[in-house]
């Protein structure tokens, strides 16, 4: 039971995470290799909120949703925008993005130094439960719960708002879209936003669960992130999600009844499993090409 | 300080070009600062020249905390040896900025410098690649805190008076077996670093040795910092403490969440848990944590006592286990000196493997016949956010 609520919390950070990842691709078409920086820098974003503005933790998440917000624009402004004429934007951007990342993580080298940082000591309230004999803390609820919540309203807002409309109508069809009167470019930059704020979140609630933020911290959930929306399927929200608890399962499970030191290889194992039975992923639809 | 540093340095220069002139008419055996053999022994030893040490310290970079506390201990130890009579030294310190490649340029300097001994460097892996430049120059260094394994053996030059995690670790596990009436345990150490793996390899050596039973071992990555899968795996079989031989940076998370999960046995950690951030950052959470240290900063020997209060009324601070390392390494030599009456690379060579049961700051003090540190460690356990001794 211990095992499985861990693997629940950790899995549905990955999929908060993989979300704003697949947002983008899903939308755009685009990947933006730039994400895994925005959730280290809102990490310690979120952390000097805390330390230094002496906010709450649950203040500082808002502005830390705004903060990712602003970096999605600057990501699209700067790597993305510039290239969209190009024959190979697609590939182009993906490169593009990865620079940023590296000036982003760069830039954090310079504001925060090399060493791992922590939220000071009380940030978090230490209200523990006991849920059918394991042990739960609020603060991994409240985890679950914002996850939770995050992804449901993005859900909502992608099928039943206008703005949501013009996201699928420019994941259809950029070009028809703008026939139609769609801002291409105003949608465009807004997917950046909301993408980049979930990462942002998800960020901060990834160092909160272990108060720990690193520089490198972007790039270890990285692989992760790709690996739970090609499982989910490119461009699925729900997928998203189900790939992530899958994964975070996946890595418990195979400490519990394999051994520690394979973890990965069970868990990337299975995920190659899965595109082996369902080359699509999970939720994602097979594209098929009309001639 | 810096200019005084320049200076000194601008001194061992010129020394230098003397000493490579006047080389050809003597057969190269003198030194070009009035001699630094001198009449007596010990107490009345008498060295007319001065002798120069040559210390390799990381003052800034990652490891700057260490380095600074190391200078600290350095310069007290000489201001008080230049109170006595009989033997003037001349330390000059350099900043090796926490790279092994600075730290090489430095060795080089001081082997060409004329100095009589190296101390340093602050790392280990900056030794591993310095250390080599001095033996092959007949050059004695001395370490004050490298712990890794293989330093001392580059050669019959390389000394050391930091006590190895390897000699540590066995002390930390029979203590605590007797304390805490061990019988099972789960070990767990971070597979992928080289420091960490051999300290799991000193701890699993231990525990066969006093006994106890080790029900599971469990691996992580360094740069994991979730460890609520492995910790809850470890609570299922109950063990009477957890053995973790991990850095600093994943002793925090994973002692904050063992304690989340409701796991109140001892922690025993290795040489990566000897950090005050552990309790800076863990908070009440680190409650309970037992490891090994080198350096028993309440004990009451005479020699401590007094440099606590030296370093107390000279930096308003308490120190810590690298400035009482450094401190005792500068003691060290100047017993090595003492011992000869000579400051030739050589006499110092002969005289600080022949250290044996000296009294010091680190307890009786020896050096082994593989020219490591040999003395009591000291075990310690987190009580009320602070490392006291574990009696």
């Amino acid at each position: 039971m211990q095992q499985l609520l861990n693997g629940i919390f950790i899995g549905s950070i990955y999929a908060l995470f993989a979300i704003g990842f697949t947002l983008v691709f899903g939308i755009l078409d685009r990947l933006n290799l730039a994400h895994p920086a925005v959730f280290a820098a809102s990490a310690f974003v979120g952390i000097e909120l805390v330390e230094r503005g002496g906010l709450s933790l649950w203040a500082a998440l808002p502005i830390v949703f705004v903060f990712g917000a602003v970096l999605g624009l600057v990501i699209e402004r700067v790597a993305f925008r510039p290239l969209k004429g190009r024959a190979d934007a697609h590939f182009a951007g993906l490169i593009s993005s990865i620079a940023l990342a590296g000036m982003l993580v760069a830039l954090l080298q310079w504001r925060y130094g090399p060493d791992t940082r922590r939220f000071p000591p009380g940030s978090f309230p230490d209200t523990r439960f006991e849920f059918a004999g394991a042990q739960v803390t609020l603060v991994q609820v409240v985890i679950l719960a914002i996850s939770l919540a995050l992804m449901v309203g993005l859900t909502y807002m992608v099928t039943r708002t206008r703005l949501g409309r013009g996201m699928r109508a420019v994941a259809e069809n950029p070009t028809a879209a703008r026939v139609l009167g769609v801002d291409v470019d105003r949608v465009t930059a807004v997917t950046f936003a909301i993408s980049s704020a979930l990462g942002a979140v998800a960020g901060v609630l990834f160092a909160i669960n272990v108060n720990t933020a690193q520089l490198g911290m972007g790039s270890a959930i990285e692989l992760k992130g790709l690996a739970v929306i090609i499982v989910g399927g490119m461009g699925s929200l729900p997928g998203a999600l189900i790939g992530g608890l899958l994964l975070g399962l996946a890595e418990v499970f195979a400490v519990q009844y394999i051994g520690s030191s394979w973890r990965d290889v069970i868990a990337f194992g299975l995920l190659f499993v899965i595109l082996l039975l369902r080359p699509q992923g999970l939720l994602g639809a097979r594209k098929v090409r009309e001639v | 300080m810096r200019t005084k540093l320049h200076t000194v340095a601008a001194a061992g220069a010129a020394v230098v070009v003397l000493a490579s002139c006047s080389s050809g008419g003597d057969g190269g055996d003198s030194t070009a600062s009035g001699g630094l053999t001198g009449e007596g022994s010990g107490e009345s030893c008498t060295i007319e020249g001065e002798v120069p040490i040559g210390a390799v310290l990381s003052l800034t970079g990652a490891a700057a905390s260490y380095g600074e506390s190391q200078q600290r201990g350095l310069e007290l130890a000489a201001a008080e040896l230049a109170e006595q009579d009989g033997v003037t030294y001349d330390l000059t310190i350099e900043d090796d900025q926490t790279d092994p490649r600075q730290a090489i340029t430095l060795f080089d300097q001081f082997v060409s410098d004329d100095s009589s001994l190296i101390i340093g460097p602050t790392l280990s892996n900056a030794a591993v690649q310095a250390d080599p430049i001095a033996q092959d120059a007949g050059v004695p260094v001395l370490g004050i805190s490298n712990t890794a394994a293989g330093v001392t053996e580059i050669g019959d030059y390389i000394f050391r008076d930091s006590l190895t995690e390897q000699a540590v670790i066995p002390q930390t596990i029979a203590q605590a077996t007797e304390q805490f009436g061990l019988e099972d345990v789960v070990v767990m150490y971070s597979n992928d670093d080289a420091f960490t793996e051999s300290g799991y390899e000193a701890f699993t050596a231990a525990l066969e040795d006093e006994g106890v039973n080790v029900s599971e071992t469990i691996t992580f990555s360094k740069s994991d910092t979730d460890f609520r899968a492995l910790l809850t795996q470890a609570q299922e079989s109950d063990p009477d403490a957890l053995v973790v031989s991990g850095l600093i940076e994943a002793a925090v998370p994973l002692v904050t969440q063992a304690r989340e999960l409701g796991i109140d046995v001892p922690i025993i950690g290795g040489n990566g848990f000897n950090n005050p951030q552990l309790m800076a950052d863990a908070g009440e959470a680190a409650e309970g944590v037992v490891v090994g240290a080198a350096w028993n900063s309440s004990s009451d020997n005479p020699e401590n006592q007094a440099f606590l209060e030296a370093y107390e009324a000279e930096y308003g601070a308490q120190p810590d286990q690298f400035a009482a390392q450094a401190y005792t390494g500068l003691k060290l030599v100047d017993h090595a000196v003492r011992a000869n009456c000579s400051a030739e690379r050589d006499d110092i060579q002969e005289a600080l493997g022949q250290i044996e049961d000296l009294p010091t700051v680190l307890g009786e003090f020896s050096i082994d016949e593989n020219r490591d540190a040999n003395h009591p460690a000291v075990v310690q356990v987190v009580q009320n956010g602070e490392f006291t001794v574990l009696e």
